[in-house]
């Protein structure tokens, strides 16, 4: 009786808006993989043999799954956050043995007819050790030995994910910068990552002296403004001197340690190379896609391009494609609109928890999410580079499809449970 | 912790500023511009054209002139061609290995999924030979269209020709062409192309990324079908237009011959011609280079853009002013002593025949008969000066259609020559009189009309006033009419009563013993005429005859040029008189006929003259080969400054 109680507090107390908009962005997922795949001869719209079929499947089974987890105790994911922590990065080192290699990378696990993708389950795992850790320990992130020991839980799933090496999937845990610097982290040392990522692509761009030689003019300038206060005199010296000495560390990474494909990438998406019909032209036919769907899209199952093969990948990494093509910059808005705030009412909701595990692991999942949209949708027009993430819940893909699900629901889980301690 | 919380704003602001650079961008991409949108076509849609036959031209009795046959382009598809017998594969379409190289490197050059044209227009018979082994290339496909065939094979410079467009024709045709399009060049061709031309169809088909046809853009709602051109019916006579073409044979010169209460034009003969076939099908090149570089220029368009004096044929039509202004009558004559004299400068006549009235001076074409009434027309003494009566005479003659266009539907029409007095003024100084340009009263000096314009004048007579412009199109589909001015009556502001003496004295120049074509007359049927025997600086004179028949009710004016040939009444008296003769009674009378045969063979082709032959300069030839013949440089028919005596029977 109790215990009936209990469980229809949980299922009232659970964000359904945050669901629906979960259910929404699958719909959304499903009806353009049936779009990007759809063929008038064969238009049986239950055909499992079909990846939109198969779609329907993961989407069933992801809402079987998400619901368990409601039905799971709160405290399990915290207490147990190391042992997954553990397992997910064991699954990275698995798939490093037994490994199906797909497209260059060997990030998949085959299991029967399936196969499933660590690096996917790496995302939550990571992000529930990180919760644990900070909401254990209340570690002060001004202090250099909790950054370290943040650092690494973050940087060993990197680490093995690189060694696939699968790029795009190892970006993505950057993202767990941002629920640092909720905790504390200081704002400088983003500004000094971000700082020298736009440097780096400066350095691609710019001839080194004319960079090197604005970087000193700057850092002149802001000595002479300070030239009473000695302390900053030094620290802004010291910064234009690390920055210079970046930019030849930079090249060098660049020009040794990144694989030819990628710096053709990077190369492609600044703008430094053109190749339509090389490595840009998955996004070159993109953007034709996207910008001709033009303000009301050509209509459901109406895209040319999507429709007769242009875009490749175009169920998975560039569902994006079918998305702009055939609903248009309305269909665009809708999507983008949606997931904005669904990101700005998990962070409201993550700030509502009373446990420490429960927010950092919301903003953990938020700015995973956050992630993989903007370079995703960035990549489908041409602004980021093709790093080949998928969009959360929309594009094609079992794991995928279950890591979000799981990352979601483990969340609204603790948030109906936010009442009680954890 | 408190301190923290705001940083939740921060991240939700990069979420959202992030968000709407990606909005941003879409809304560059999807709603400003249409580059992509355009783009995307291209990647999708190809059209596929459909060729439409050109449209069939008929002659006025409804026989076909030009129809079409069918033949049919070669097409190559690089990627898809594999392996294969290329020797009989040449063989097959006549051509050699190197020729087979070029053309199939020239192929993949423009692209190697794309058909582009292998070899264009083969025959039926080559068709149907490569049909059955087509399948044998791979990569290899053929396209039906359909070319010019001219049954008769006459007329050539009337129909002109059709030809694939330039990309000058593409650019100022606001885009309707598109490479491999035909398009009318000379002639009735490019004078009615946009009538002939049909309109292309056109499929819109979808391509998938691997080039296979995925079907029709929306189920084919953009589609077309083509369309057949328009028929044309030509206002040509093709019997007499080939008796003509066959007269004129081994000789150079025009025939145009007009009904004249139409304005219609008959007969169309420029001689030199060509065979209107040989414009046509792969040769084309090649024989437009061997017609070019024959002699006589058949490319010239004699009727509209030969110039000739009018000579003795010209009597009439100054008779005709100076009746209408009063200066002569009909019974009024001039003594004949065998030469007039305009002051120093004698213009002779070939007979003495003593006082000389009109009906006589026109049938004897009597000069100083001629002259008496062009002095007395510029010496009127209503008028203050020479150049005043000059000028007003020379308004009077362009009212019958000299000195200006007769806006004829055919490229390329001349107006021909004839001064003002301030042209003279400008060549001769103030001080010039009527005997300073005298030479005008027989048609010579500086005096050029076409046979268009000739034969025009014939129509004015027959009709007595008047002319309609002449034209070769009658109808074009259902429309009768195809332009105002081709129904219009022009006047030429002499009254209808001065015409019969004119008529008398071209009557008995035709019928009367002492006539000088009384030996073309053609039993039992009235024929007025004019000969003239036209003084000219390259050599013997132009043979010229201007007529019409019957003189009641007339069906048939027509002009005949023969250069450089002789007397008026030798050759082109009688090719007209056979004409005639054929279009009223529809055969040549016994007797005529054999006259008529003979004709056929006389050659009279002018003496070439020898310094001014030049071998053509290594011409742009498609093939590169060089013509074999030498060609003459452009023969300059005008009499521009003979403006001595002239001898006209």
């Amino acid at each position: 009786m109790i215990n009936q109680q209990q469980n229809n507090r949980f299922f009232f107390n659970v964000d359904w808006v945050t669901i629906l908009i979960y259910i929404a962005l699958c719909a959304v997922g499903f009806v353009n993989i049936y779009a990007s795949i759809y063929n008038p001869e064969k238009s049986d719209l239950f055909n499992f043999g079909s990846n939109y079929g198969k779609q329907l499947i993961y989407i069933g089974s992801g809402l079987i799954l998400g619901f368990s987890i409601l039905l799971m105790d709160a405290k399990f994911f915290s207490i147990f956050a190391p042992v997954i922590y553990g397992i997910t990065m064991f699954l990275l080192l698995v798939v490093l043995v037994v490994g199906r290699n797909v497209g260059g990378n060997q990030a998949w696990i085959p299991l029967g007819s399936f196969r499933i993708q660590p690096s996917e389950f790496a995302k939550f795992g990571t992000a529930l050790m990180l919760a644990r850790y900070i909401s254990s320990f209340n570690p002060k992130l001004t202090n250099l030995r909790p950054i370290l020991i943040a650092a690494a839980i973050i940087l060993l799933p990197m680490a093995l994910i690189m060694l696939q090496p699968d790029a795009g999937s190892t970006l993505v845990f950057l993202s767990f910068m941002f629920p640092l610097y909720r905790e504390g982290l200081p704002g400088y040392l983003l500004v000094i990552f971000w700082g020298a990522v736009v440097l780096f692509i400066l350095n691609l761009y710019l001839q080194p002296v004319i960079l090197i030689s604005s970087i000193l003019v700057l850092g002149g300038l802001f000595v002479y403004f300070n030239r009473k206060k000695m302390q900053r005199m030094i620290m802004i010296t010291v910064i234009t001197i690390s920055a210079i000495g970046y930019l030849f560390v930079a090249k060098i990474l660049f020009e040794k340690v990144l694989q030819p494909h990628q710096r053709t990438r990077i190369e492609l998406i600044l703008g430094l190379k053109t190749d339509p019909k090389g490595a840009g032209y998955n996004v070159n036919q993109s953007k034709i896609a996207i910008g001709s769907g033009q303000v009301l899209g050509r209509g459901f199952l109406l895209g040319t391009q999507t429709k007769y093969g242009y875009v490749p990948e175009q169920s998975t990494d560039f569902i994006f494609s079918t998305i702009g093509e055939e609903w248009g910059f309305a269909g665009c808005f809708v999507v983008i609109g949606l997931y904005v705030f669904l990101l700005v009412r998990v962070v409201n909701i993550a700030e509502r928890q009373r446990s420490v595990f429960s927010r950092v692991y919301g903003y953990s999942m938020a700015c995973i999410i956050f992630f993989h949209v903007f370079i995703n949708i960035g990549m489908a027009i041409g602004l980021m580079p093709v790093i080949g993430i998928p969009l959360p819940l929309i594009s094609y893909g079992g794991s995928s499809l279950w890591s979000f699900t799981v990352l979601i629901f483990i969340f609204l889980k603790l948030d109906s449970n936010r009442m009680g301690f954890i | 912790m408190d301190n923290l919380f705001s940083r939740k704003y921060v991240l939700q602001g990069i979420f959202i500023v992030l968000a709407l650079v990606l909005i941003g961008k879409l809304f560059y991409m999807q709603v400003v511009s249409d580059k992509y949108f355009l783009l995307s076509n291209n990647n999708v849609l190809r059209k596929i054209y459909t060729f439409p036959a050109r449209g069939v031209i008929f002659d006025r009795k409804g026989k076909v002139l030009v129809q079409n046959e069918p033949v049919y382009d070669l097409l190559v598809i690089p990627n898809q061609v594999k392996e294969f017998d290329t020797l009989e594969f040449c063989n097959l379409i006549g051509i050699d290995m190197p020729g087979f190289r070029k053309r199939f490197h020239k192929a993949s050059v423009q692209s190697r999924y794309q058909p582009s044209t292998f070899e264009k227009q083969l025959s039926v018979q080559t068709y149907a030979a490569l049909q059955e082994k087509l399948s044998r290339f791979p990569g290899f496909l053929v396209q039906g269209r359909t070319v010019r065939h001219y049954p008769d094979s006459v007329a050539g410079q009337f129909f002109g020709y059709v030809k694939e467009v330039t990309q000058k024709d593409i650019d100022d045709n606001d885009g309707y062409y598109r490479p491999g399009d035909y398009i009318g060049k000379a002639g009735v061709e490019k004078q009615y192309n946009d009538a002939l031309r049909g309109e292309r169809g056109v499929i819109n088909m979808l391509y998938d990324a691997r080039n296979v046809p995925q079907g029709s853009y929306l189920e084919g709602k953009f589609d077309t079908l083509a369309k057949s051109g328009e028929k044309v019916v030509s206002s040509l006579d093709i019997e007499i237009q080939k008796l003509g073409e066959q007269l004129m044979t081994n000789k150079v010169g025009s025939i145009v011959a007009i009904e004249p209460s139409t304005g219609e034009v008959l007969a169309f003969v420029s001689s030199p011609g060509y065979d209107p076939n040989r414009m046509v099908g792969r040769q084309q090149g090649n024989n437009y280079m061997d017609i070019f570089g024959q002699a006589n220029r058949p490319f010239l368009v004699r009727p509209i853009s030969g110039y000739y004096s009018p000579g003795s044929s010209f009597k009439p039509l100054d008779d005709l002013i100076a009746l209408q202004e009063g200066v002569i009558t009909p019974d009024m004559t001039f003594n004949c002593p065998g030469v007039y004299w305009a002051g120093n400068h004698p213009v002779k006549c070939e007979h003495v025949d003593g006082n000389i009235s009109l009906r006589r001076g026109l049938a004897r074409s009597c000069n100083v008969y001629a002259c008496h009434v062009f002095q007395r027309l510029m010496t009127q003494s209503r008028f203050k000066s020479t150049k005043q009566a000059y000028d007003e005479w020379q308004a009077k003659v362009r009212k019958f259609g000299l000195g200006q266009k007769l806006d004829i539907d055919m490229p390329f029409e001349r107006k021909g020559t004839l001064f003002t007095s301030d042209q003279y003024t400008k060549r001769f100084g103030k001080y010039w009189g009527y005997t300073t340009v005298i030479s005008l009263a027989i048609g010579q000096g500086e005096m050029n009309a076409t046979p268009l314009q000739m034969a025009n004048i014939m129509a004015i007579i027959a009709n007595k006033g008047y002319y309609i412009k002449p034209h070769l199109i009658k109808s074009i589909g259902d429309r009768k009419v195809i332009k105002k001015d081709y129904v219009q009556k022009n006047y030429v502001d002499v009254d209808a009563a001065h015409f019969e003496p004119v008529i008398d004295g071209m009557q008995d120049a035709v019928n009367a013993p002492w006539g000088t074509a009384n030996a073309s007359s053609i039993p039992n049927i009235i024929m007025c005429g004019k000969t003239g025997t036209v003084q000219n600086p390259h050599g013997k004179n132009h043979s010229v005859f201007i007529g019409f028949a019957p003189r009641d009710n007339p069906k048939i004016a027509i002009a005949v040029i023969v250069e450089n040939a002789g007397y008026g009444g030798t050759y082109a008296a009688p090719i007209a008189s056979y004409l005639t003769e054929k279009y009223l009674t529809g055969s040549i009378s016994a007797g005529r006929a054999e006259k008529a045969e003979a004709m056929k063979k006389i050659s009279a082709l002018p003496e070439l003259p020898k310094p001014k032959i030049k071998v053509l300069p290594k011409n742009s030839d498609s093939t590169g080969k060089q013509p074999s013949v030498p060609a003459v440089v452009p023969q300059n028919n005008t009499a521009l400054n003979t403006k001595n005596t002239a001898a006209t029977p």
